[in-house]
């Protein structure tokens, strides 16, 4: 199970005299679910495009399913789909034209190739639309007929470029089902590329995140901001009456608690542990009410802003 | 006993033989290939570009054909009061091709004005629409080489090129036969055939500059108006400037003895010739007039003693050798530069 499927070994691409990527090593094992996470231009398109041996990079080596990209890319892609970022079908071809026309490219009997196709958009629910020409298809469908494109080859990876972008949060909720059902039921190991951090949160087993052709960090959601912070990572709602100065000086002499913030509700706590019952008790034994207690992760939302909001103070110190 | 033995080594051989070729086939792919290459005729015939170029082509074939058709009855008619046997001498089949009253232009100056045109039209948006429409990555995603996409554009677009010509010169070739009644000869028939090639080498030259545009210029209006405006160029405004050239190097006054003046004549010729135009023109020229003998000047001493009379197929095929040679290097050229930039180009949509 545990078999490596994508490994990046030392990676760098260099455009002119720019890093786009820079020692950049990474590993991916079969069956995960990864996000490459990073704002516009921190490299991850470069990473996949070597991934799949469309562009070469400078030093380092690249293997995907076993297999040396660098020197035999044609192989990797006959077992790699990739959903490239801005993506785009014949016009004058209808969905399922197009569908086929990929298979062709990928030497499946036209039969097969017909039934494949039919099988595919009925999975991303296009049958209906699976004659039309996909000049009129919505950015939402398009992206559909995308995924769909991507699987007519059967592969073993799938490597998808900001597969959610320009599309409705409805549709994005869809397409992530479908990515991550695809996912657990072929088996098969996706790598997806986003900004987009609420939705990679949603579906990713690990996160990478990229920032300048760096890898600063890697891992589960909780993990990256182990990495990150060495600071609090969860935060305690609490609404309870009366708040006194007395409740607030008791709960910030707790332990694992970084700071208590008063805000209008009540408190907000943030802690490094999940101490919710010490709270609680803490609060009852004041005298006051609990109407309320609930606790969060810092979302990667979080974990993004405050590494960039961190990243100025940093950088300009 | 013999032959069981040879069958052996025959099918021995064969397996060898498809070994090696599941070798060398592991990333070739024929069938891909020939995937691309019927998607992109397909398109050509769909596209309403296509279809009304092609419609403007026929209509300019018929036209000339019409002219042609009208003034050859006439030059039959003064031939035949001098002599009935003049017919094939005077290669009067060839001349539905280069004949015109006047009033509209004839075959071949109709061909060399729309086919660099047409040529154009199917290369220049051959790389950079896919690319703007993001189907680029797409489509070298799947496991093809990455050459068989310009390759199998090129290929679609000559066979689109190869069967439009063809199909119009045998066209005219048999309205010729009905109307006028004369069969063509063997040569004359030849001398089409090789006429309806160099027409394919020709527009294959246009076509090879528009895909280079369209590797080079990423959007498709840039690519078309460069090949628009390097078309005119050699059309219109080359030859205004080799005339100007040739104004001052022929200058009579300068001018001392004859030898100074066939070499002058010489290097205004040469600087005709890089003109793919003007090689054409000659070579059009010398394949469909037997009676034109050469295409450089001659003196008088050079004339004397030579029996006026067409010259043989073979001969007007040395003559042109050079243009013709020059022609294909161009396309030939052409279509490198345009395929090793588009192996070097990154693939990114943005």
């Amino acid at each position: 199970m545990n078999q490596t499927v994508i490994q990046l070994d030392q990676v760098s691409k260099q455009y002119d005299d720019q890093f786009a990527v820079k020692d950049l090593s990474l590993t991916i094992s079969k069956g995960e679910i990864f996000g490459l996470l990073g704002p516009n231009g921190a490299g991850k398109t470069t990473t996949i495009l070597m991934l799949l041996g469309l562009s070469e990079p400078t030093s380092g080596s690249v293997t995907v399913c076993g297999i040396d990209s660098v020197r035999r890319p044609i192989e990797v892609k006959r077992r790699v789909g990739y959903l490239p970022d801005n993506i785009g079908f014949y016009q004058n071809m209808t969905g399922l034209e197009n569908l086929v026309y990929t298979a062709e490219l990928n030497n499946l009997p036209k039969k097969q190739a017909r039934e494949r196709a039919e099988y595919l958009l009925e999975k991303v629910n296009l049958t209906d639309a699976a004659y039309k020409k996909t000049g009129k298809y919505s950015r939402g469908m398009k992206q559909r007929l995308g995924l769909a494109d991507v699987l007519m080859k059967n592969p073993e990876v799938i490597i998808l470029d900001e597969p959610t972008l320009g599309i409705d949060p409805e549709g994005v909720r869809e397409l992530l089902k479908m990515i991550q059902e695809l996912g657990k039921e072929e088996g098969m190991t996706v790598l997806l590329s986003s900004h987009h951090l609420h939705q990679v949160q949603q579906i990713c087993d690990r996160v990478g995140l990229f920032v300048k052709g760096h890898l600063i960090a890697e891992g589960n959601v909780q993990t990256l901001a182990e990495q990150l912070f060495d600071s609090a990572t969860l935060r305690i709602t609490v609404h309870a009456s009366p708040i006194t100065p007395e409740l607030i000086r008791r709960l910030q002499e707790l332990e694992q608690v970084e700071q208590v913030q008063v805000v209008k509700s009540g408190l907000e706590i943030t802690c490094y542990e999940d101490i919710s019952a010490m709270i609680s008790k803490t609060i009852v034994e004041m005298g006051s009410a609990l109407t309320h207690i609930s606790q969060k992760n810092f979302g990667l939302d979080e974990i993004y802003h405050r590494y960039f909001e961190g990243r100025d103070l940093r950088e300009s110190s | 006993m013999n032959l069981a033995k040879l069958k052996n080594k025959i099918s021995f051989f064969s397996v060898q033989t498809e070994s090696v070729q599941a070798e060398k086939g592991k990333n070739s792919n024929p069938s891909a290939f020939m995937a691309i290459v019927r998607k992109e005729f397909t398109d050509y015939i769909r596209s309403w570009r296509i279809l009304i170029l092609g419609v403007i082509i026929l209509l300019a074939c018929i036209g000339s054909l019409y002219t042609a058709i009208t003034s050859i009855s006439d030059a039959i008619d003064q031939a035949g009061k001098e002599a009935e046997t003049l017919g094939s001498d005077l290669y009067l089949f060839l001349q539905l091709f280069t004949v015109s009253d006047g009033t509209l232009p004839s075959f071949i100056t109709f061909v060399g004005f729309l086919g660099p045109l047409f040529g154009i039209a199917l290369g220049f948006d051959a790389i950079n629409s896919e690319r703007n429409r993001g189907t680029l990555s797409r489509l070298l995603s799947q496991p093809i080489p990455r050459d068989y996409l310009i390759n199998a554009k090129f290929v679609a677009a000559l066979l689109l090129n190869v069967l439009l010509f063809f199909s119009l010169g045998l066209l005219v070739m048999a309205f010729g036969i009905l109307i006028l009644g004369i069969p063509p000869t063997f040569e004359e028939f030849l001398r089409i055939f090789f006429f309806l090639c160099l027409c394919i080498v020709y527009i294959a030259f246009w076509l090879n500059l528009g895909i280079l545009f369209s590797v080079v210029f990423k959007s498709q209006a840039t690519s078309a108006l460069s090949s628009i405006a390097v078309w005119i160029f050699f059309n219109v405004f080359y030859s205004m400037i080799i005339n100007l050239v040739s104004k001052s190097l022929l200058n009579p006054e300068k001018l001392t003895s004859v030898s100074e003046v066939l070499n002058k004549q010489g290097t205004v010729l040469t600087l005709m010739r890089f003109s793919p135009n003007y090689l054409f023109s000659e070579s059009t020229t010398i394949l469909l007039s037997p009676n034109v003998r050469s295409l450089g000047p001659l003196t008088v001493e050079q004339t004397v003693g030579a029996v006026a009379g067409p010259l043989p197929l073979s001969q007007s095929l040395l003559l042109i050798w050079p243009q013709l040679t020059g022609l294909v290097a161009a396309t030939l050229i052409c279509f490198a530069i345009a395929y090793l930039s588009f192996m070097r180009q990154e693939i990114r949509t943005n």
